[in-house]
């Protein structure tokens, strides 16, 4: 069938490109895999070295905290909504100086200001970024997710405490939260999907 | 599926009409199919790049709609990042690499078409959103060619939909047309041809293939958690949910730094190809040529951040992402050094290839330089977002990436034709060509240093000037192409002809083929000494 010959290393290429082509597809899923393992480390990266400014889980109250009477740090609180989420929120007091390793409770008010139950989650982030770390909160309203009847007002509390370790240099740290409508409000939680979503309730 | 099996049996029998195209699996059919398919798309996104100009040309509101200007800005972008650099480089491939290596065809003939075709449909999808914007049904992707989240999630129109579609299709194009390359380079090449023997330009697709099987999935990975935080309740990228659309620019960029260097390595081979035939030389410093690639390649993939210092980065990560893309000046040095090298005390002839190879060097180097100064940190605070970046990512891409292919073109028409091109005319489009993109790109350093941010449809008074400049070298460069156009066409339709080794000083095994090169390249693989 054929007239012409054939070229004679044609034949002895064909199963060494069945081989590379597997393994460069199984390199081409990995990569795509890597791109979603990006998401879980990004988080672990963050966690460890305090960067971005997230806020670490609940803690239980060290005893061996010792109060650093010498020292006062100002604590600045700052209240945001996302978007145009149909609430009021902001802090009783907008700042608060403390001791170090005192543990310390302040309020922040939040009303539904809409005609419809509405659920929020607050996401806290502390500034500068790298004091995060030392930014400790034993009780927290962002914790869990927070619902509220139309017209309904919430005081919530947040108990914190400011690491005796905290540099020299930082004296004033600020302390911000903002409110998103919930999710799974909206989407009725397909958990399947809820990749990320699973960390909330145990980082924020 | 008739056509496809005639191919192999008679080695002069090209199968005739539509069907030669729709299932070629010729290298030089497709790689032709590739070249004119970036071409048609270099002129849709200088279309889009000429309204941008335009508007740009006064300040206050002319022409256009903030919400469409930034659709132009977004599929300007993207159109000459996936549509013009990316498919013009894979048509050179196609129709280089087996030529180079003395094979008679790529490894993987059926899935080249199939990788080729792709290509239309994704376009067809992108353009579609922005025939829909003209017809005014909802806004085409505007959200810059990076589409940080939440532009693109929260945000974004519902034809973003459709861009995540095209990016998908695209990115499975270039994956398979990488897998493509690599095949034919580690299976194909002549007896003799060993990888320190391969021509550069076979090296730095080699190189290229890598970075792209490595990156694209990882595009694919963020359009697709893009994808499902619209519609399907994740939050990667939604803060709402656990979510940071930080994450969204490290995913982003993880994959766009890579990419860069997907766009000017094959570049960088294809200079190293022209340099030594118009300086009658053999390149200098081959064996470091082969290094410095895949030293830039590596570095490729720890320099990522620097697109991102001011998204609030701590010291110790700004100075690392500092340092390490400093580093990438090293290799590239290494490079343009080598081509100066490679000219000095040749007998140099300036056809146009050459002229276009030293207009790279010169201007891609400057290129490089304001990428320096855009990688220190206290200095980029002050320039990101700003047109200089505009400038330098300009120098690169279109003095830089876009000036290689047109080096290439004219460099290996003759051979791909069988003709000479118009030595005059070729010289007239670049002379016009490398003025224009001066006037256009180089003023972009001054209103972008005096604080002009870039994506923007109107600015302060004092930067009219600047602009009204750039925007004539626009227009003068836009229709300086129409010539490149007219040679091409001219040269595909008759001619000088021209010889086997079309350039006195050639080398190379593409050059012992006859010009015209024949349907299928080296039908006997030839001895590599």
């Amino acid at each position: 069938m054929n007239t012409q010959p054939k070229p004679e290393h044609q034949p002895t290429q064909q199963p060494d490109n069945r081989q590379l082509i597997r393994r460069l597809l199984l390199l081409v899923v990995m990569m795509f895999g890597f791109g979603y393992a990006l998401v879980p480390l990004y988080d672990v990266f963050c966690d460890i070295t305090g960067l971005n400014g997230k806020t670490g889980d609940r803690v239980v109250l060290n005893k061996q905290q010792v109060v650093d009477e010498t020292r006062l740090v100002k604590v600045v609180f700052l209240a945001s909504l996302n978007d145009s989420m149909p609430w009021s929120f902001k802090p009783e007091q907008s700042f608060i100086e403390v001791h170090p390793g005192k543990p310390t409770t302040i309020n922040y008010i939040a009303k539904n200001i809409s005609d419809k139950n509405l659920t929020g989650q607050a996401v806290p982030s502390v500034a500068p970024g790298l004091a995060a770390a030392y930014f400790q909160k034993t009780e927290c309203f962002c914790f869990t997710q927070q619902e509220l009847k139309p017209g309904e007002e919430k005081i919530m509390p947040v108990t914190f405490i400011v690491d005796s370790q905290l540099p020299q240099k930082m004296n004033e740290l600020i302390l911000s939260y903002t409110f998103f409508t919930s999710k799974q409000q909206d989407r009725n939680s397909s958990a399947s999907l809820a990749l990320s979503l699973h960390n909330q309730d145990q980082k924020l | 599926m008739n056509a496809v099996i005639e191919e192999h049996h008679d080695h002069d029998h090209k199968p005739s009409g539509i069907g030669r195209w729709l299932f070629s699996t010729n290298h030089k059919d497709i790689g032709s199919m590739y070249l004119w398919f970036a071409f048609i798309m270099f002129f849709v996104g200088g279309s889009l790049a000429l309204i941008i100009r335009a508007e740009l040309f006064q300040p206050g509101m002319q022409i256009v709609e903030p919400d469409f200007f930034n659709q132009l800005t977004t599929l300007h972008g993207l159109i000459m990042v996936f549509g013009v650099i990316m498919p013009a480089f894979v048509g050179l491939a196609n129709w280089q690499l087996p030529m180079m290596i003395g094979a008679p065809d790529m490894a993987l003939p059926r899935m080249n078409n199939w990788s080729f075709w792709l290509l239309p449909a994704a376009f067809g999808l992108l353009l579609s959103s922005l025939a829909m914007s003209l017809m005014g049904m909802g806004a085409a992707p505007n959200f810059g060619w990076t589409f940080y989240a939440p532009l693109s999630t929260t945000y974004g129109p519902s034809s973003t939909d459709f861009f995540i579609f095209s990016v998908h299709l695209m990115g499975i194009s270039s994956v398979m047309g990488a897998i493509n390359v690599i095949a034919t380079i580690m299976n194909m090449r002549a007896p003799g041809m060993n990888y320190m023997k391969m021509p550069i330009f076979v090296w730095t697709w080699f190189i290229t293939a890598y970075l792209l099987i490595a990156v694209m999935p990882v595009l694919a990975g963020v359009v697709t958690m893009m994808l499902t935080d619209r519609h399907f309740g994740t939050s990667f990228f939604d803060a709402a949910g656990g979510g940071d659309p930080v994450l969204f620019q490290h995913i982003f960029w993880f994959f766009g730094h890579p990419e860069v260097y997907i766009m000017i390595l094959p570049a960088f081979g294809i200079i190293s190809q022209i340099v030594p035939t118009f300086s009658r030389k053999p390149l200098f410093g081959y064996s470091s040529m082969v290094y410095a690639t895949a030293s830039i390649a590596f570095l490729s993939f720890i320099v990522w951040a620097h697109h991102m210092f001011t998204t609030g980065m701590p010291v110790a990560g700004e100075l690392f992402f500092m340092y390490s893309t400093m580093l990438i000046a090293v290799p590239t040095g290494v490079k343009v050094f080598n081509w100066v090298s490679t000219m000095w005390k040749g007998s140099l002839t300036f056809e146009t290839p050459m002229l276009f190879a030293i207009a790279f060097i010169f201007l891609f180097t400057m290129g490089g330089f304001t990428g320096l100064m855009l990688c220190i940190v206290p200095a980029d605070f002050q320039y990101h977002d700003t047109y200089f970046v505009v400038a330098h990512f300009h120098y690169v891409l279109v003095t830089g990436a876009a000036f290689s292919i047109m080096a290439a073109v004219y460099y290996w028409i003759p051979k791909w034709t069988g003709h000479m091109y118009d030595e005059k005319l070729g010289k007239l489009h670049f002379w016009l060509t490398v003025i224009s993109s001066n006037v256009l790109f180089f003023p972009m350093h001054f209103v972008g240093l005096a604080g002009m941010p870039r994506r923007i449809p109107d600015y302060a008074l004092q930067f009219t000037e600047f602009n009204q400049i750039a925007t004539v070298g626009a227009f003068v460069f836009g229709f300086s192409q129409l010539i490149f156009l007219y040679v091409v066409i001219k040269c595909v339709r008759g001619g000088k002809k021209a010889s086997s080794e079309v350039w006195e000083g050639a080398r190379g095994l593409e050059f012992d083929l006859p010009s015209p090169a024949p349907f299928h390249s080296h039908t006997t693989p030839p001895q590599v000494k």
